[in-house]
Order: structure tokens, then sequence, then C-alpha cells
């Protein structure tokens, strides 16, 4: 049951990038020098970006895995049982 | 007469000192104090054990110095058990020790106070070497022992406040023989990996031999060049390690750890939340400011100008139509005169205003005959005088002159 998982766990790092541009915009609502077409926009676009964060938020489960070692030196993340 | 005493090689001699040393002196338990203390390149530790009145050399073989939960130092007063043995080449006797046990907490006590301040004179604890924790931590590798307490907690509490994070176990033994040495590859291990955002490096409660390999030297400086943020949970809030001097972080238990690597879930929500709230906020103030903004602008006067204008123009159309009405009727009125008076000399002219006064015209065959040379005798003519016709006959000439 080995898995090898190079690629990063989405969610962390999406998470932070759209909480960061969530607090960019509103910053810039706050700031009022946007046109009204702009400030539309972006709510627009915050409003999806929240609604992304939240899903993310309440859909994770923590996941465990064990990093090995092979002979070679190459590495390995291998699933690992939850423990209580 | 003697007998001449049988004459032995030096090897010979050499090896029934070995053996009789190494026969006669085995499982001793002596307590010295180390100096001339080397780590060599090989693995092998060689030191000096003394006390005030004698010496003794000592080695510890690399297999092990791996039992060792410490680093000999100078002047550290120990227990060493072991054997005597010889070293035939160089015709030295010395202790082969076995195990290697600080004399006393307070000689451990010594070898972390020095320790302690050589890092710091090294500037391992700089201040401004410690690097920032992510905010949110996507992986978090945990270097502790996979069973016990420390790892169950930790997990527990990341599932719990964060469980977005993926926790990669990095299972170590954690105190005895080569724990240092499995700690330090470890962090090595999960900086050469990558995609490790944090490290939490501990273990949960013990006596100070037990924390011991956190107090080691390897430890430190694993941890001191890890590029990724570590933090350490070493023991309880009182146990205070080497590792927790170099650490990015201190926490003061493993739990502890745990709460300062992730942030809640909870809280996330509620950040989140507020700013859904605050940007909802910004966006209606904003429309019913512009809304506001264009009542008055409705309203005002610059904006109904055009309307004015339009209005003006009207205005002006309508003058003019009125006085291009105007003119047109004057035109009318002057031709009309003209009209009349010319009206007035054509009626003076007309040929029945000559008639009036008593003369006559002759036609013939509906033509006005002008002179009467065109007249010949029998031509029917008629004469039309003032007041109506007569049809007569040319007689026969009476020329007047």
């Amino acid at each position: 049951m080995k898995q090898k998982k190079v690629a990063t766990k989405p969610d962390g790092g999406n998470f932070e990038q759209s909480l960061k541009r969530l607090e960019e915009i509103v910053e810039a609502l706050e700031e009022g020098s946007v046109t009204l077409e702009e400030v539309l926009q972006m709510y627009q676009e915050g409003a999806q970006l929240s609604k992304q964060c939240l899903e993310q938020l309440h859909q994770a489960e923590l996941t465990l895995k064990r990093l090995s070692k092979d002979i070679n030196g190459k590495f390995e993340l291998v699933d690992e049982e939850p423990r209580a | 007469m003697k007998t001449a005493a049988a004459i032995l090689s030096v090897t010979d001699i050499t090896r029934r000192i070995k053996t009789t040393l190494e026969q006669s002196f085995t499982n001793l338990t002596i307590q010295g104090e180390i100096s001339n203390f080397k780590h060599h390149s090989s693995g092998h530790l060689y030191f000096t054990l003394k006390d005030e009145g004698a010496q003794i050399s000592g080695v510890m073989w690399r297999s092990r110095v791996a039992s060792l939960f410490f680093t000999p130092q100078d002047g550290m007063k120990v227990i060493a058990r072991g054997n005597i043995s010889v070293y035939e080449v160089r015709g030295v006797y010395q202790l082969d020790v076995q195990q290697l046990q600080p004399l006393g907490v307070g000689d451990l006590q010594v070898a972390f106070e020095k320790l302690k301040q050589k890092l710091f004179a090294e500037g391992l604890f700089a201040q401004d070497h410690k690097k920032p924790l992510p905010r949110f931590p996507r992986r978090i590798g945990l270097v502790t022992s996979p069973t016990g307490a420390a790892v169950r907690d930790m997990i527990q509490v990341i599932g719990r406040r964060y469980p977005i994070v993926e926790l990669i176990l990095c299972p170590v033994r954690v105190q005895g023989e080569g724990a240092a040495a499995e700690i330090a590859q470890a962090i090595d291990d999960c900086n050469e990996f990558g995609g490790i955002d944090l490290l939490i490096v501990g273990r949960g409660g013990g006596s100070l031999e037990d924390l011991w390999a956190f107090n080691e030297e390897i430890v430190a400086r694993a941890i001191y060049r890890s590029s990724i943020p570590v933090v350490s949970a070493v023991g309880h809030e009182v146990d205070v390690t080497i590792a927790d001097f170099v650490a990015d972080l201190r926490a003061p238990t493993p739990s502890a750890a745990a709460e300062l690597a992730v942030p809640k879930r909870d809280d996330l929500v509620e950040i989140v939340r507020n700013i859904c709230y605050t940007s909802e906020q910004i966006v209606t103030d904003r429309l019913a400011a512009q809304r506001e903004q264009i009542r008055t602008l409705i309203g005002s006067y610059s904006f109904n100008k055009p309307f004015d204008k339009v209005r003006q123009f009207a205005q002006r159309a309508d003058e003019l139509k009125l006085a291009l009405g105007r003119m047109v009727g004057h035109r009318l009125a002057l031709l009309g005169q003209q009209c009349a008076s010319l009206e007035k000399r054509m009626d003076s002219v007309r040929p029945e205003r000559i008639l009036e006064r008593g003369y006559a015209m002759v036609f013939r065959d509906h033509h006005v005959v002008p002179s009467a040379g065109e007249l010949a005798t029998g031509d029917a003519i008629v004469v039309r005088f003032r007041d109506g016709d007569i049809g007569a006959t040319v007689g026969p000439d009476t020329h007047t002159n």
C-alpha cells in the first residue's frame, strides 16, 4: 500500500494564497480608490474565494504519512495508519 | 648454578603480560575524570581517565560509542565500565571502555553548560538566525518516537485544530543508544526530502538522562542547519534542552508544539467570514453612495442644462416661425397692392372703357377689323357698341376724305 506522492497537498498552500488574496481585496475595497466596476469584480472574486476557503476548511481530513528512505537514499512517503 | 633464564622475545613477554592482565582485570568499574578527550574521525573515542594520583588510557570503540547518551568532555567525572586490554604493538595497556556514564547529574549539568556556552559563542542561538514559522503549514514533519504519548498527542491536537495539514512521521529513537544521531539524521533527511515546511522535534517527559539526546551537539547542529523551521518540544515545561535554544521556537511540551505549529480551523473560518462580511458591507455602502451620487447629479442644475437648452431652442424656433409668418404676410400684402395698381392700369386701357366713351369696334369673323380698307362690300360684320353687338353688311364704298 505504498503511495508515492510528490505533489504537495493542494489545500494548505491554496488556502494561504486564497486568504492572502481575500485580505488584499478587503484592503483594496477599504481603501476606496477603485472604480465601481472593479469593486464589483473584486467582490465577486472575494465571494468565490471565501466560499472555496470555507469548503476547504470544512472538508479537510488529517493525512498521516511516514518518511522512509531506501538503501539508495531515495525518499518515499508511506501511508500511515491513523492512530487514536 | 643458576639455570639460565629462558630468553623471551618482546612479543612473547608482551603476549604473556597481555594474557595475565586481560584475564585478571575484567568487568571493572572505574571512577575518574576525563582528560585529553578525542573523538577520532574513525568514530572511536580516546581519552585519559585520571584522579589525583594516577592516570590510565581509555578507548571506546565506535560500536559502543553509539550507546553513549552524552558526549564526554574534558573535566567530566565519569564511571567507566570495561576491561583492561594491552595494545601489543606499542606495549601499552588501556581501559577498553564498554560503558561510560557521568558520575552524577552534576556532571551532566556541567556538560550541558559547557556545550551551551560553546554553541552560544558560535551563534547557534542567535535570534536573527531563527526562522519564522509558516502561517499555514502544508506538511509538518514529526521527528519523534513513533510510539508513546508525545506523537499521539501531537497527532490529536493537530487533527483537531487544523486537519488541512499532512503529517509526516519521521520515527526515531529519542533516548539511549544512537538516539541523538538518529534525530540529527531525521532532521537532515527532512531537509533533503523537501516539501516539508515545518518540523517538530521532540519527545515526552523523562529523566535528564532520557532527554539527553536533545542536549547533544549533533542534534543542535542539525537543527541549526535545517532550512525548515524547527519547533522543539522536549519533555515538560521545566525541561530545557540545548535543542530548545537552537530551535526556531521552543514549545514547553509536544502538545503545546502542536498548538503553536498550526492555526485553529475555527479561527480561520471566523477570519474568512469576517472578510466576507466586511467586503459585503463595503460594497453595499459603496453602491448606496453611488446611487446617492447619481440622484444628486440628476437633480443638479448642470445636469438639467441640456433640457434647458432644448427648451430654449424650442422657444427660438417658435419665435422664428412667427417672424417668418409675419414676413411672408407682409410680402404678400405688398404683392397684392402691386397687383391692384396693375389691375387699375389694365382696367383703364380695357376696350370696353373706350366703347363707353361712344366708340364702336368692328369684328369680322371674330377678329377686330382695325382699318376700313380691309373690308369689302357685302362683308358680314359685327359692330360692338358699349351696350351690345349688332350684325351689319358692308355697303358700297362711301369713302370720306
